[in-house]
């Protein structure tokens, strides 16, 4: 029986209707009295030495206020990289400066030059064009194998080399693995491409700073995942702003996907140039702004190897990967294709020897992060792909295959570092099977062979790590942050709760979920609880929202911060029953002394807590309100089976998904409606890789797919209906819900599952084709099945 | 966008005065047009809307003839082009709901950009575009990319078209713009077949010949069974190369011949 | 700078605005009406999505002065008198049809523009009229699940809830 409030109950979004009825609050919905705007000035080619830039005749353009260059940031903090990888050879990786506005080269299309500040959008782009720009072209790396060969162009003068490091993980087991390949009865080798991706939210980058000179005070406005971050980044490492004197607020935000966690330049330029003119600065990313200065994301090169022993047990894998980091490190970057790739090769399987190298590559194209997923999807797909493809060549059943190598012992302690503590991966495939139909798979094949298309059916399994981060751990890794959350719970006088949190919210609808949490806990209705995010001057110091965190370790936070309210309320309540602490219970938002019929309600508790007429003042402070920092001991790892059918138009090579399933285990559940909406959405981003998108460069470093022209976003009709389940539970044990994280789970899933279909339809019309790199394209397939 | 005014004759007479202005320029229903002013790819002084000219606007049926206004939008001659099956499905695949409201069959031609769809249907169907000043025949009329017989000022107010006994157009999407990777419409009359083809060539919408004359003499799918459409000047992009689309041409050309009717 | 007034969501408004002043700023800018968005500038979104004179356009791709003497309605008109929500609203709130909310007026514009020339929409139908609405959250799964179940079909048997 479905609940209909509390843990576990689909309650309805109350966060939604505000955004139904155009009352939402975006950050280009912000306006400050007397706001300018700024246009910034962008490189047009790739690399080029900035020869000149004169301004004089632009800063007399009607309207103009004030126009900023590189100079105008020298001896100012450039943007700061939050991760710093440690090479092979115990070398910390190359990390070149990245400042505001180029200084002396550009290195990317779309590398902020000039920032034109005037009255107006129009105005200030009128005078972009007066600006007389000497720039002297070079040659760009592009391709990052090219980058890396002796005498290509260099990206930063500065360092020795396009190499910002070169990765083994875990380098003491290198020979062992060496070894195993070399001795393996059968080992399948793949090389493939996980295609560069542009998140994409469909709100664009919005930064609004304000200064008050009365009190020096900066705010900024900002499209952000997680404004304390920014706060921290910008105001300690960037601009020299003490954090009391530096607000910041993400209100409403128009989806994040990874792209909107990172410190980017135009937010420290509006808050630096609001200070300088004393006037409020605006600046809205246009779209095709947007393809060229939002971080992009997966973009690596990969050869992987799997070894099997002669009774079909993997024994051995070894991956080697050419990670594209762009022109400069942005905030999470190196953790990419390290902590977060390197540390998933062993997937849902028992493979004894693993072996992760990763070069990572500066090339001049906009830097790459995180993105949905981000290192785990690019894991998973080679690891599913190359294990389908071990079927293919072994001749054995793909299922079976993947089944007889599971994990079934938990705790599992990989040979990658990690220890995957819950999962049933046999239960998610057999859930899988039933949900997918699998048994009418042979039939529906024929079906679409009558109307002479060849059916394809793809599955795979995933299992990633999220609720980021262990703070001991990932400090030992490189992080250069804290990676725990916090949360204050204030009960108010009548006994409605304000939760502060530092998770921030962009589509997940905590302003629902999290209530859910507390309503049961307290035994009051969800309505009694809101919760405030998105203000660095509301909110305790939260990390934010992104790598599928914010129920398991923000949400922990708050349960702790709960428990103490709660704790504290039972002493007031024990106190007003005359009663001993130890034997008040709390139910239904009753407090009762066990064993009689005496109780006292909740806002009877809280009303005194904040009236302590009647009060035990000599034992503890009037009022309700705890406040909770979680930082949680270990990852959590959500897993799953997923399965794709395709169909493949032989004439034209256009692929359509027919059927997808996905068998989650997320642990336990708060709001099944959502966790299915945010798989929905994973599943989209995952098709739209498999299938449509890709941010391609030309040679010169000339973005292709600069616009929705030619950037295939997946609209309505290239999708079905999604068939998800997450009845598999295997809670967390480590933090207090048992939650894993879903956010990510559907783009990390997916696109092996169409890939290995589309490869099984072409096969079933009697083209073996080894791998088709994604996007799956018409033009792709047609040509994979043309060669 | 540069700073422009744009001025709303209620006339033909009054556009085409309007258009004699220096640096005028006309706007349909600005559904390429004001991305690309958005691009600054273009600088007019004025843009003489044509959206308030009555006159221009409608469908209708002239014994075996469609005349459609050249302010007409595609939504309207998706629901009103029904003497003309085919053309009405292909206006009611153009864009999406909210660019057929505004996009007009005559700025679409005017336009002639080489992935639109209309420029197949007026080739394939032999039609005649008529302005405020002469008419002029489909096959005069293209003259390459995002080139036209119009000249400066000259207004498209209707588009002729032929009625078939049978057509049918054949849309393969570039999956990012929707526009046509490869579009083929193949039109049939009594004296002889017509194949135009969208979206594949460097130089704009083109007629595939050999089709024609392969499917006059036998109109079913099978006639170009010996066929090939040359790669020679076909467009080679992100989505598509020239002997893909070389290659969709027959296969879109063949399940036109199929579908029609 | 022109003169322009029209009716939005029944009100009469008036306003100056430049030739290239686009509906939507005029909207967001004059008139304060945030709900109406800018997701792009290709005209491919359509989180910017609105009716005038009863028919589905993109304020993005229209000039301001087209519009003088229209009847424009925004998705802050798109609730009942009593200010509740619309059955189409109430849909994607029951069927989880938004995530960030960014896409979604455009969605209820472009959705209440459909349901009122077709009434009774296959999914087919609703995908393909959704072609100039991107939704980067929800996989469309649940906007066209609400849409379905605003124009009374029943949805308990689409995948699984």
């Amino acid at each position: 029986m479905p609940k209909d409030s509390g843990i576990g109950a689909s309650s309805k979004r109350r966060e939604d209707v505000r955004f139904l009825t155009g009352k939402g609050q975006y950050t280009d919905d912000v306006n400050v009295y007397g706001q300018t705007y700024v246009h910034f000035l962008r490189s047009d080619v790739a690399h080029a030495k900035i020869n000149g830039i004169d301004t004089s005749a632009a800063e007399a353009m009607p309207g103009v206020v004030r126009i900023f260059t590189g100079k105008d940031f020298e001896g100012i903090g450039g943007l700061p990289c939050g991760w710093q990888v440690t090479d092979r050879h115990g070398q910390p990786m190359q990390e070149p400066g990245h400042p505001v506005l180029a200084q002396g080269k550009v290195r990317h299309v779309g590398d902020p030059i000039a920032a034109i500040v005037a009255e107006t959008r129009e105005q200030a782009r009128d005078a972009a064009e007066a600006i007389g720009l000497e720039l002297e072209e070079l040659p760009a790396a592009v391709n990052m194998k090219e980058a890396l060969k002796e005498g290509a162009p260099k990206v930063h003068d500065d360092l020795t080399s396009n190499l910002c490091y070169d990765w083994g993980f875990v380098e003491d087991n290198k020979a062992a693995v060496d070894e195993a390949i070399k001795n393996a009865a059968h080992v399948t080798t793949l090389e493939l491409v996980n295609n560069r991706l542009i998140a994409n939210p469909m709100e664009p980058r919005v930064a609004v700073g304000d200064y008050n000179a009365a009190n020096d005070e900066s705010t900024l406005y900002t499209t952000s995942q997680n404004p304390h971050v920014i706060r921290l980044l910008m105001g300690a490492f960037v601009l020299g702003i003490p954090e009391h004197k530096l607000r910041v607020v993400a209100p409403d935000v128009g989806g994040g996907f990874g792209t909107k966690i990172f410190h980017y330049a135009e937010e420290a330029f509006v808050t630096f140039a609001a200070r300088q003119i004393k006037r409020p600065v605006k600046w809205t990313s246009t779209r095709s702004e947007a393809f060229m200065s939002d971080a992009h994301g997966r973009d690596h090169v990969t050869k992987i190897e799997l070894a099997l022993d002669k009774d079909n047990n993997f024994t051995a894998i070894r991956t080697e990967t050419y990670a594209n980091m762009g022109a400069y490190l942005s905030t999470f970057a190196p953790s990419v294709p390290t902590w977060l790739h390197g540390t998933l090769m062993a997937g849902n399987y028992r493979t004894p020897l693993i072996y992760v190298n990763v070069k990572a590559v500066f090339t001049n194209t906009v830097p790459v992060d995180a993105y949905r997923g981000a290192g785990r999807p690019e894991a998973t797909f080679q690891l599913e792909r190359v294990i389908d493809k071990a079927a293919r060549e072994l001749g054995v059943d793909p299922i079976k295959l993947r089944r007889q190598n599971f994990i079934t012992q938990f705790p599992y302690a990989t040979p990658v570092a990690v220890e995957y503590d819950t999962g049933d991966y046999t239960a998610t495939m057999d859930k899988l099977e039933e949900i997918m139909d699998l048994s009418g798979f042979a039939a529906r094949r024929k079906a679409s062979e009558a109307k002479g298309k060849w059916r394809g059916l793809g599955i795979n399994c995933y299992i990633e790590a999220c609720g980021i981060a262990p703070s001991n751990l990932v400090g030992q890794l490189g992080a250069r942050a804290g990676l725990y959350d916090a949360a204050t719970v204030r009960v108010n006088a009548t006994g409605s709760i304000s939760v502060m949190v530092g998770a921030h919210s962009h589509g997940q609808g905590h302003e629902t979920t999290f209530p859910q949490v507390i309503a049961e806990m307290i035994g009051i209705d969800e309505s009694q609880v809101d919760i405030v995010h998105g203000d660095s001057s509301k909110i305790p110091f939260g990390m934010g929202t992104y790598g599928s965190r914010s129920l398991a370790v923000c949400g922990s936070a708050m349960v702790r911060a709960t428990e103490k309210v709660i704790r504290k309320a039972k002493k007031i309540a024990a106190h007003l029953l005359e009663a001993s602490e130890a034997d008040i219970e709390l139910k239904n938002g009753k407090f009762s002394v066990a064993g009689t019929d005496k109780s006292v309600d909740w806002t009877g508790v809280t009303l005194a807590a904040y009236v302590p007429h009647n009060y035990p003042l000599e034992d503890i402070e009037p009022g309700l309100e705890e406040t909770a920092f979680y930082d949680p001991s270990n990852f959590t790892y959500p897993s799953g089976a997923y399965a794709c059918e395709v169909e493949v138009d032989p004439e034209t090579g256009k692929v359509t998904i027919e059927k997808f399933a996905a068998a989650d285990d997320f642990g336990n559940v708060v709001n099944p409606m959502i966790v299915e909406g945010q798989v929905h959405g994973g599943i989209a981003q995952g098709i739209g890789q498999a299938l449509l998108e890709a941010a391609v460069y030309d040679e010169n470093g000339q973005l292709q797919s600069a616009s929705y022209m030619d950037y295939a976003m997946p609209r309505a009709d290239d999708l079905p209906f999604y068939i998800v389940d997450h009845s598999s539970c295997t809670p967390c044990t480590h933090n207090p819900l048992g939650v894993k994280g879903c956010g990510e789970a559907g783009a990390i899933g997916s696109p092996p599952a169409v890939v290995n279909a589309v490869i099984d339809a072409l096969a079933s019309g009697g083209k073996n084709v080894g791998h088709i790199d994604m996007p799956l394209t018409p033009h792709r397939v047609w040509k994979a099945m043309n060669q | 966008m540069y700073a422009f005014d744009v001025t709303r004759p209620k006339t033909v007479a009054d556009a085409v005065a309007a258009l004699a202005g220096e640096d005028a320029q006309a706007l349909g229903g600005g559904q390429t047009l004001i991305p690309t002013l958005k691009q600054r790819l273009a600088s007019p002084a004025t843009l003489v809307s044509l959206s308030a000219i009555d006159e221009i606007k409608g469908v209708c049926k002239d014994g075996n003839s469609l005349s459609i206004g050249g302010g007409t939008t595609h939504a309207t001659v998706a629901a009103e082009a029904g003497a003309y099956p085919a053309l009405a499905e292909l206006a009611s695949n153009i864009g999406d709901p909210a660019v057929r409201s505004r996009g007009t069959i005559g700025g679409s031609l005017a336009n002639n950009d080489p992935s639109a769809c209309y420029p197949s249907a007026a080739l394939a169907s032999g039609a005649t575009i008529v302005t405020n000043n002469r008419e002029i025949a489909a096959d005069d009329y293209f003259q390459g990319l995002f080139t036209t017989a119009l000249n400066e000022g000259e207004i498209i107010t209707g588009v002729k078209f032929p009625i078939p006994q049978a057509a049918n157009y054949q849309k393969f999407v570039q999956p990012a713009s929707r526009f046509s990777l490869v579009g083929v419409f193949v039109a049939k009359y009594a004296d002889g077949v017509r194949v135009a083809v969208t979206g594949a060539s460097e130089d704009g919408v083109f007629r595939w010949t050999e089709a024609e004359s392969a499917l006059s003499a036998n109109f079913s799918a099978s006639a170009l069974d010996g066929l090939t459409a040359s790669a020679n000047g076909l467009i080679n992009d992100l989505h598509g190369d020239a002997e893909y689309r070389a290659h969709l041409i027959k296969v879109l050309t063949k399940r036109a011949v199929a579908a029609a009717k | 700078m022109t003169k322009i007034s029209m009716t939005v969501n029944g009100r009469q408004v008036t306003g100056d605005v430049e030739g290239r002043t686009l509906l939507v700023d005029f909207l967001r800018e004059n008139l304060r009406l945030t709900g109406t968005h800018v997701g792009c500038d290709t005209s491919q979104c359509g989180a910017c999505t609105v009716h005038v004179n009863g028919l589905q356009v993109k304020s993005c791709t229209m000039f301001a002065v087209e519009a003088d003497g229209a009847d424009v309605g925004t998705v802050e008109g798109q609730q009942n008198a009593d200010g509740s929500l619309s059955t189409l609203q109430a849909a994607f709130q029951e069927h989880h049809g938004l995530q960030c909310g960014f896409c979604t007026p455009g969605m209820i514009m472009a959705a209440s523009s459909l349901l009122k020339n077709n009434p009774k929409p296959s999914e087919a139908e609703i995908r393909h009229h959704l072609e100039g609405n991107i939704c980067r959250c929800t996989g469309y799964h649940n906007i066209v699940k609400a849409i379905m179940a605003a124009s009374g079909q029943d949805v308990s048997n689409i995948a699984a809830e």
